[in-house]
C-alpha cells in the first residue's frame, strides 16, 4: 500500500474503532499512533486529487492534496498528537472516540476536493465535537452543548442550502475560489463564518468550549475554527467583506476577554480575536496575506492548545476555573506557569516566540495594500492581545492574590505535552523557515529587523505598563457578560412567555365561553323553553311598540303558566314548530 | 528541587522588596526600549508621526488604556450576575 492510496482521516476512524475494543494500554497507544501515522502519511502525499467516487452523477474526490491542504494537515496532526499526549490519563473510551472522529472529520474537510465531500465531513465534525462538551456531565455543559449543536445545525443547513443552490446555478460541485457573488455563495459564506465564530454567530464558542472537559477543551480549540479558516481561504480569499468581519472579531474578542472571569472563557474569547486576524488576512487576499493567515493558523493552533493545556492543568488539579478563586499558583505549579507563560508570550507575538513570525505578515500585507484602518485596528488589537491573553491570563491564574490553593503539578504526560508545544512555540519563533517552506505561496518576509523588533517590544512593554497602572479597573468580579446570544437565550424565554400569555389566554377565554357560559345559557333556556320564548317575544314586542304598562304582570303570568305547565300546546310541539319554521326559512326563503 | 519543594514552597513574589526590584527593573527596561528611537532613523507607513521617537510605546500605552476604559464602560452595560440565565 503506498501513501497515495491512504487517506489520513481513515487512520483516525480506524483508531476510533480500535479504542472501542482495546484495553487501556492499547487505547493509550492508539491515540498517539493514529496522529503520528497520519502526519507521516501527509508528508508523503503527492500533490493531486485521488479517492474519486461518484454520487448523484457527480464525480467527487475526497483527497485533494496541495500546499494549502497539506499545511493544515500537518498542524492538525501535530496538534492531535500533543493533545492526545495530554489526554493519556483519560480512561473514558467515548470521549476518545468522539475526539478521534472529530479530528478525522476535520482532516477530511481539509482534504475534501469538492463541496459535497466537504459538507459530509463538516456535519460529522459538528456532531462529534458536541460529545466533547457533553462528556463534562454538568448541567451547564448540557445547556451549552445544546446551544452549540443547534448553532452548528443552523450553520450546516446554511451551507447545505448554499451548496445546493451553487450546484444548481453552476452545474459543478467544485470547491475553489468563488467568483460569483449571489445567494448561493453568501449562504456558503455564512455557513463557513458560523464555524469561524464570526460575529454575530460567535457565541457558541465562548459558550461551549469553557464548559467542555479538561481535554475536550484543548482538542476543540484547534479544529472547528481553523477548518473554517481553511475553507474561507479556499473559497473566499480576497472578499473584502472579510476584512471588516476580521477586524471586528479582533476587537470584540479583546473587550469580552477583559470583562471575563473564567480563565478558559478568557482564552475562548482570545480565539475569536486571533481568528479575526486570520479572517482579515483572507479578506486582504494577497499572496503575503494568505500565507500570513496560514502561518498564523499554524502557530495559533499550537500556542492556543498550549494555553488551554496550562488552563486545563489548573482546572484538573484544582477543580476551579474562575480568576476570582485562583491566584498564587506559581508556588506549587511552577512548570505549568512557565509553559502557560510561553503560550501567553507566543499569542502576544512577543519576539522570539511563534506569534511574532506569523501575525506581522498579515499586518504587513494590509500595509502593502495601503489599508490604513486595517493597520490601525490590527495594531490596537495586537496591543490588546498582550493585555488580555498575554498578561491577564497568567497574572490572575498564577500570581495576583494568593487564594490559598496548593495543588501540585499535573501528571507527567500533561507536562510533557506542554513542554513539546512550548518547544514548538519557541522553535518557530527563533527559526520560522520550516514553517515558511510549507506555506501556499513563497514568502519574502523578515520579522527580525531591528526597527520592527524594537517597535514590537515598545508596543508590548507599554501595554504591560498600562495593564499594571490600571490594575484596579481590571479587578475580577463574579459576573458573566451578556452577548448577542442574549437575543435567543432571554429572547427565547420572552417568546415562550409571550406564547404562554397569548395561547393560554385564548384557551382560557374559549374555555369560559364555550365550555361554561354557552352551555349554561342553553341549559337555562331549555329549562322552560315555551315560557322563555314567549317572554323574549313579548319583551321584543314591548321594545318595538313602546307600550310597556303591563310588562311586569304579563311576565309574571307567563312564568306562572310555564311553571304549572298550563300551556294550550305542549312544549314538544312548540319546539317542533320553531324548528320547522327555522328549517323552512333556511331552505326556501333565503 | 523535589526535596526543597516539600520544605519550602516558592514565594518570591510575596516579598515587597522583590516586587519593588521587579518594578524598578521594568521601568529601566521601558526607558531602554525608547532610548534607541532618538538615534535611529525610522521609516513610516502612513504618517510621519510614526517615525517620532517612542511612537509605538505611546501607541501601545494609549491603545491599552482606551481598550480598558471602553471595556470597563461596556462592562457596566453587559455584566450580569452569574445566575442571570438561570433565573426566570
Amino acid at each position: 500500500m503506498t501513501a497515495a492510496s491512504l487517506h489520513p482521516s481513515v487512520l483516525f476512524f480506524i483508531g476510533a474503532a480500535l479504542v472501542l475494543v482495546l484495553p487501556l494500554w492499547g487505547r493509550r497507544a492508539t491515540i498517539l499512533l493514529a496522529p503520528a501515522a497520519a502526519f507521516l502519511i501527509i508528508t508523503q502525499l503527492p500533490t493531486g486529487e485521488s479517492w474519486h467516487y461518484s454520487m448523484l452523477g457527480f464525480d467527487l474526490n475526497m483527497l485533494r492534496v496541495d500546499k494549502l491542504s497539506k499545511a493544515f494537515g500537518y498542524v492538525f496532526t501535530i496538534n492531535a498528537f500533543g493533545c492526545f499526549l495530554f489526554a493519556q490519563h483519560l480512561k473514558d473510551r467515548y470521549e476518545h472516540i468522539a475526539a478521534l472522529c472529530y479530528i478525522g472529520a476535520s482532516l477530511g474537510a481539509v482534504f475534501a476536493g469538492d463541496l459535497i465531500s466537504l459538507y459530509f465531513f463538516w456535519e460529522i465534525m459538528a456532531i462529534t465535537s458536541t460529545f466533547l462538551v457533553l462528556a463534562r456531565r454538568t448541567a451547564a455543559a448540557y445547556g451549552a452543548a445544546y446551544r452549540y449543536v443547534m448553532m452548528h445545525i443552523f450553520g450546516g443547513l446554511c451551507l447545505l442550502a448554499g451548496i445546493l443552490l451553487q450546484v444548481e446555478a453552476s452545474g459543478s460541485v467544485a470547491f475553489d475560489g468563488f467568483s460569483l457573488q449571489g445567494l448561493p455563495t453568501y449562504l456558503i459564506l455564512i455557513g463557513f463564518l458560523i464555524n469561524a465564530a464570526a460575529y454575530p454567530f460567535s457565541t457558541w464558542l465562548s459558550d461551549a468550549y469553557p464548559e467542555a472537559t479538561v481535554t475536550g477543551g484543548v482538542i476543540m480549540t484547534a479544529y472547528t475554527t481553523k477548518t473554517a479558516v481553511y475553507t474561507l481561504i479556499r473559497g473566499f480569499a480576497g472578499w473584502e467583506i472579510l476584512i471588516a468581519v476580521g477586524c471586528f472579531m479582533a476587537i470584540y474578542g479583546i473587550i469580552y476577554a477583559i470583562l471575563e472571569n473564567d480563565m478558559r472563557r478568557i482564552l475562548a474569547f482570545s480565539i475569536m480575536n486571533q481568528v479575526g486576524f486570520m479572517i482579515c488576512g483572507i479578506g486582504i487576499g494577497t499572496s503575503l496575506a494568505i500565507s500570513g493567515a496560514v502561518a498564523h493558523a499554524f502557530c495559533h493552533i499550537i500556542y492556543k492548545a498550549l494555553l488551554w493545556m496550562s488552563a486545563g492543568s489548573v482546572l484538573y488539579m484544582t477543580g476551579k476555573s474562575k480568576c476570582t478563586e485562583l491566584g498564587g499558583l506559581y508556588k506549587t505549579m511552577p512548570w505549568t506557569m512557565i509553559f502557560g507563560t510561553v503560550g501567553a508570550l507566543a499569542i502576544s507575538s512577543f519576539p522570539l516566540f511563534s506569534g511574532y513570525t506569523s501575525k506581522p505578515m498579515i499586518i504587513e500585507a494590509g500595509v502593502h495594500e495601503g489599508f490604513f484602518w486595517v493597520w490601525l485596528i490590527l495594531e490596537i488589537a495586537s496591543a490588546g492581545v498582550f493585555l488580555h491573553a498575554g498578561i491577564k491570563f497568567p497574572y490572575f491564574v498564577f500570581f495576583a492574590k494568593d487564594n490559598g490553593l496548593r495543588p501540585g503539578e499535573p501528571p507527567k504526560h500533561m507536562l510533557a505535552a506542554m513542554a513539546l508545544f512550548a518547544f514548538i512555540c519557541i522553535f518557530l519563533g527563533v527559526y520560522p523557515q520550516p514553517l515558511y517552506d510549507i506555506l501556499p505561496y513563497p514568502v519574502d518576509f523578515h520579522a527580525y529587523t531591528l526597527e520592527h523588533t524594537l517597535n514590537q517590544f515598545q508596543l508590548l512593554a507599554f501595554s504591560a505598563l498600562a495593564f499594571f497602572m490600571l490594575l484596579p479597573l481590571l479587578k475580577r468580579t463574579n459576573t458573566i457578560s451578556i452577548r448577542i446570544d442574549w437575543v435567543f437565550r432571554k429572547g427565547g424565554k420572552l417568546f415562550y412567555r409571550f406564547c404562554q400569555w397569548a395561547f393560554d389566554g385564548i384557551n382560557e377565554r374559549a374555555n369560559r365561553i364555550f365550555a361554561q357560559e354557552f352551555p349554561g345559557l342553553l341549559a337555562r333556556f331549555f329549562e322552560e323553553p315555551g315560557g322563555n320564548l314567549q317572554k323574549y317575544g313579548y319583551r321584543l314586542w314591548v321594545e318595538t311598540s313602546g307600550i310597556d304598562d303591563q310588562q311586569e304582570q304579563v311576565a309574571g303570568r307567563i312564568d306562572s303558566r310555564s311553571r304549572s305547565a298550563a300551556y294550550p300546546v305542549g312544549v314538544g310541539v312548540l319546539l317542533a314548530v320553531v324548528i320547522l319554521a327555522l328549517a323552512s326559512w333556511l331552505l326556501y326563503l333565503r | 528541587m523535589a526535596k526543597n519543594k516539600k520544605k519550602k514552597e516558592l514565594d518570591w513574589f510575596d516579598h515587597p522588596q522583590n516586587i519593588r526590584r521587579l518594578r524598578n527593573g521594568f521601568y529601566i527596561v521601558l526607558v531602554l526600549l525608547v532610548l534607541p528611537d532618538f538615534f535611529l532613523h525610522k521609516h513610516h507607513l502612513f504618517s510621519t508621526v510614526e517615525s517620532w521617537p517612542g511612537f509605538y510605546a505611546l501607541f501601545g500605552f494609549v491603545a491599552c488604556v482606551a481598550i480598558i476604559v471602553v471595556s470597563k464602560l461596556l462592562g457596566n452595560l453587559l455584566k450580569r450576575e452569574e445566575d442571570y440565565y438561570d433565573r426566570r
